[in-house]
C-alpha cells in the first residue's frame, strides 16, 4: 500500500516575483482519488503553488512530476495536455460566449471530413450535445440552454460550467482555486458536492480553499502552506481546525513523523 | 420525452414571472445583436421614402451601395480590431498607402513624372498593394503585441506614419484616371440587374461580409477573436495564444484594406493621397452603429453592414430631403450616441 506513487507531486519548487518570493523549495503530493485541501494564510504561496502545476507560472526551479513523468508547463495548454485542468479563481471563462464554446474554448472540435479540413467549420452541433453530457454528468440540470452567454448565469452556474469544463477534460487531476470564495451558501453547497463527486469517479482533486468547515467536511488530506514552503499535511481524523489554522500561523509546528505525507490509510 | 420537458417547463415560468417587458426587449437585443441596427434601417427607409419619394428609386439605391462600398469594406477590418477590444485608427493611411503602392506600379512608364517602379503588369500591382497593406497590418499587430502598446496609441501613431511615408514615397502625385489600367478600375465598373446598377466592388464587398461573418461564427480562429476582446486573461488561461489570435487580426485587416484600396481606385476613378479623409472615423461610426461594443468581444459582421447602410441612409436620404450637411452630420451623431448608449443597456442584461 506505501508504494503507491503519487498522481502529481513538486518537489524543491521556487518561484520569486523581483524581490517577493512566493515559493521556497514546495514540495507537494497528490495520492490517486483523493481531495488534498490546500490552505494557508494569505502570501502562503497558495495560489503561486498551484498556478506552477496549472502551467499559469514556471517555476525558477524544482521539480513536477504528473503521473511519474517529469513535466515542465509553459503556458496552461501544456498542463492541459497532460491532463492537469484547473478552474482558476476568476474562472476563465469568456462572459459573451455561449456555454458549449466555453466548455471547448481553446480546444474546438472541427466538423469532420471535407468541411472541417478545408473550410475549418466548427462542429456546434457536437460540441453543444457533448456539453449538455457534460453538464448533466455533474448533476447540473440547472442550465436550461446550452446556447446561453455565460454572462446571463448566476455565479454558480458559471461556477458549474467551469467545473464542469475542467471534469470534462481533466484525465489526471483537477485544481481548484477558490471555488467557493464568491459564491453563497447553497451555492457553496452544490460546488463542494461537485467536488466529491469527482472523487466518487475517482478523479484527484486538488481543492485551495480559506474555508475552513468546507475543508474540513470534503478533503482527505491537508496541505498547510506557510512562508512559500509545506508546514505539514494533516488529516481531518487526525486533527481540528484549530490545528491548522495554528499550523498555518505558526503557533504549531507538526513533527514529520506525525504527518499524513502518504496517502491515507498507507500508515495504517 | 417527458422527462426533458418537464424541468424545462418549471424553469420557463419561474423566468416569465420576474421578466418586465423591458427586460425581454433587453434579452432580446443581448441575443440578437444586429436587431436594433435592421430596426434603425428599416425605420430610417421608411421614413425617407414618406419624405421623398425619390428615395426608393432603383438609381438611388444602386448610388447608395455604392456610396457604402468603400466604408463598408474598410468596416469589416475594423469590425474584427474592435472585436478584440482594440481600434484602427490607421485604417484610411494603410488604405491610402496601398492604392497609391498600386497605381504608382500599374501607371505607364511612359507618362510623365512617373517613379522608376512604374509599368508594372496591374496584376502585380494589386497583388504588391495588397502585400503592403498587410504588411502594415502586421507593423500595427507587432508593436501591439510584441511591444504591448495599446492599439490606439499604436495605430494613432501609424496614422501619422503611413501618411507620411505615402507622401514621401510617391511625392504627394495624384495619378489620374487615364492613367491608370483598366485592371485597376474594375472595381468600379458596374453591370445590370433590371433598373439596378451594381458595381463589382459591392459584389467583392458582400463576398467579403459573407467570408467573414461565416469566419466569425464558425471556426475556431473567430470563437477566438471574441474570447480575446471579451477577456484577455480568461482567454489566455483557456489555452488560448492571445497574442498570436491578437497579430493575426491586425494582418488580415490589411488584407481585407488593400482589397479596399483596389475597390476605391474604382470607385473614385484616380488615386490620389487625400482620398476619404474621414473614412477612419466613418468605419468606427458604421460599426459602432452596427450594435459591436467599443469594449470588445461582442458584435457581428451583418450588425456592420447595416451600420454601413444606416449611415448612407441617414446623409443621401437628408439631402434628398433638402436638408443642410450640417444637419446630416448632427444625425450622425446622434446616431452614435444613441448606439453606444443602447450597448450599454444591452450589456447590463441579467438572467
Amino acid at each position: 500500500m506505501t508504494d503507491v506513487q503519487p498522481v502529481l507531486s513538486g518537489h524543491n519548487l521556487v518561484k520569486t516575483f523581483g524581490k517577493v518570493v512566493g515559493l521556497n523549495g514546495a514540495n507537494l503530493e497528490l495520492y490517486p482519488g483523493e481531495v488534498l485541501a490546500v490552505i494557508g494564510d494569505n502570501g502562503a504561496g497558495k495560489s503561486t503553488l498551484i498556478k506552477c502545476f496549472s502551467g499559469a507560472h514556471i517555476p525558477d526551479s524544482g521539480e513536477m512530476f504528473v503521473g511519474g513523468e517529469s513535466v515542465t508547463f509553459k503556458s496552461t495548454q501544456e498542463a492541459r495536455q497532460h491532463g492537469v485542468e484547473t478552474v482558476f479563481q476568476t474562472l476563465a471563462v469568456s462572459p459573451a460566449l455561449d456555454i458549449a464554446s466555453n466548455l471547448y474554448l481553446g480546444r474546438e472540435v472541427r466538423k469532420p471530413g471535407f468541411v472541417g479540413k478545408v473550410f475549418r467549420t466548427l462542429d456546434k452541433k457536437g460540441m453543444r450535445a457533448a456539453s449538455k453530457q457534460h453538464l448533466s454528468d455533474l448533476g447540473i440540470g440547472t442550465v436550461q440552454n446550452i446556447t446561453q452567454a455565460v454572462e446571463t448565469l448566476s455565479g454558480g452556474q458559471r461556477q458549474a460550467v467551469a467545473v464542469a469544463r475542467a471534469a470534462a477534460f481533466g484525465s489526471q487531476v483537477i485544481i481548484l482555486d477558490e471555488p467557493t470564495a464568491a459564491l453563497g451558501v447553497r451555492e457553496s453547497a452544490r460546488v463542494l458536492q461537485l467536488v466529491k463527486d469527482l472523487r466518487d469517479r475517482g478523479m484527484p482533486v486538488i481543492l485551495i480553499s480559506h474555508n475552513m468547515p468546507q475543508v474540513f467536511e470534503v478533503a482527505d488530506r491537508i496541505h498547510v502552506q506557510r512562508l512559500g514552503r509545506r508546514a505539514a499535511v494533516i488529516t481531518p481524523q487526525t486533527h481540528t481546525m484549530n490545528d491548522a489554522v495554528a499550523i498555518m500561523t505558526g503557533a504549531l509546528t507538526v513533527d514529520e513523523a506525525d504527518q499524513t505525507l502518504g496517502p491515507v490509510g498507507a500508515a495504517a | 420525452m417527458s422527462d426533458s420537458a418537464a424541468p424545462q417547463h418549471d424553469l420557463a415560468e419561474e423566468f416569465s414571472s420576474r421578466t418586465s417587458p423591458m427586460q425581454k426587449i433587453q434579452s432580446t437585443l443581448h441575443r440578437y445583436p444586429y436587431l436594433s441596427p435592421l430596426i434603425v434601417l428599416i425605420a430610417a427607409m421608411i421614413i425617407f421614402t414618406l419624405l421623398n419619394e425619390r428615395f426608393l428609386l432603383p438609381n438611388n439605391l444602386s448610388l447608395m451601395t455604392q456610396q457604402t462600398v468603400i466604408v463598408g469594406t474598410l468596416a469589416i477590418a475594423q469590425t474584427l480590431v474592435i472585436l478584440t477590444a482594440g481600434i484602427d485608427l490607421s485604417i484610411g493611411a494603410i488604405m491610402v498607402l496601398g492604392q497609391m503602392v498600386m497605381a504608382n506600379l500599374a501607371v505607364s512608364a511612359g507618362a510623365s513624372n512617373v517613379l522608376p517602379i512604374a509599368g508594372q503588369s496591374p496584376v502585380v500591382a494589386i497583388i504588391l498593394g495588397i502585400l503592403v497593406a498587410m504588411l502594415a497590418g502586421a507593423v500595427n499587430g507587432f508593436l501591439i503585441v510584441k511591444l504591448s502598446l495599446p492599439p490606439f496609441i499604436v495605430t494613432l501613431g501609424t496614422l501619422s506614419i503611413f501618411t507620411a511615408l505615402t507622401l514621401i514615397l510617391f511625392k504627394a502625385r495624384t495619378i489620374q484616371g487615364p492613367e491608370i489600367p483598366d485592371l485597376l478600375k474594375v472595381m468600379g465598373n458596374a453591370f445590370s440587374i433590371g433598373p439596378f446598377q451594381i458595381m463589382y466592388g459591392v459584389i467583392v464587398m458582400l463576398v467579403l461580409y459573407a467570408i467573414f461573418a461565416y469566419i466569425l461564427r464558425s471556426t475556431a480562429w473567430g470563437t477566438h477573436i471574441y474570447a480575446v476582446g471579451d477577456d484577455p486573461q480568461a482567454a489566455e488561461l483557456s489555452g488560448i495564444n492571445t497574442k498570436r489570435v491578437l497579430f493575426s487580426v491586425y494582418v488580415v485587416s490589411g488584407l481585407i484594406i488593400g482589397i479596399a484600396a483596389w475597390i476605391t481606385i474604382g470607385r473614385v476613378g484616380s488615386a490620389s493621397p487625400n482620398v476619404a479623409p474621414n473614412i477612419n472615423l466613418d468605419t468606427i461610426t458604421a460599426v459602432v452603429i452596427g450594435g459591436t461594443s467599443l469594449f470588445g468581444g461582442r458584435g457581428t459582421m451583418i450588425g456592420t453592414l447595416l451600420g454601413a447602410l444606416i449611415v448612407t441612409v441617414v446623409e443621401n436620404g437628408l439631402a434628398l430631403a433638402g436638408l443642410d450637411q450640417a444637419y446630416r452630420v448632427l444625425a450622425i451623431g446622434v446616431l452614435v450616441i444613441a448606439a453606444v448608449a443602447l450597448d450599454q443597456w444591452i450589456r447590463r442584461v441579467k438572467s
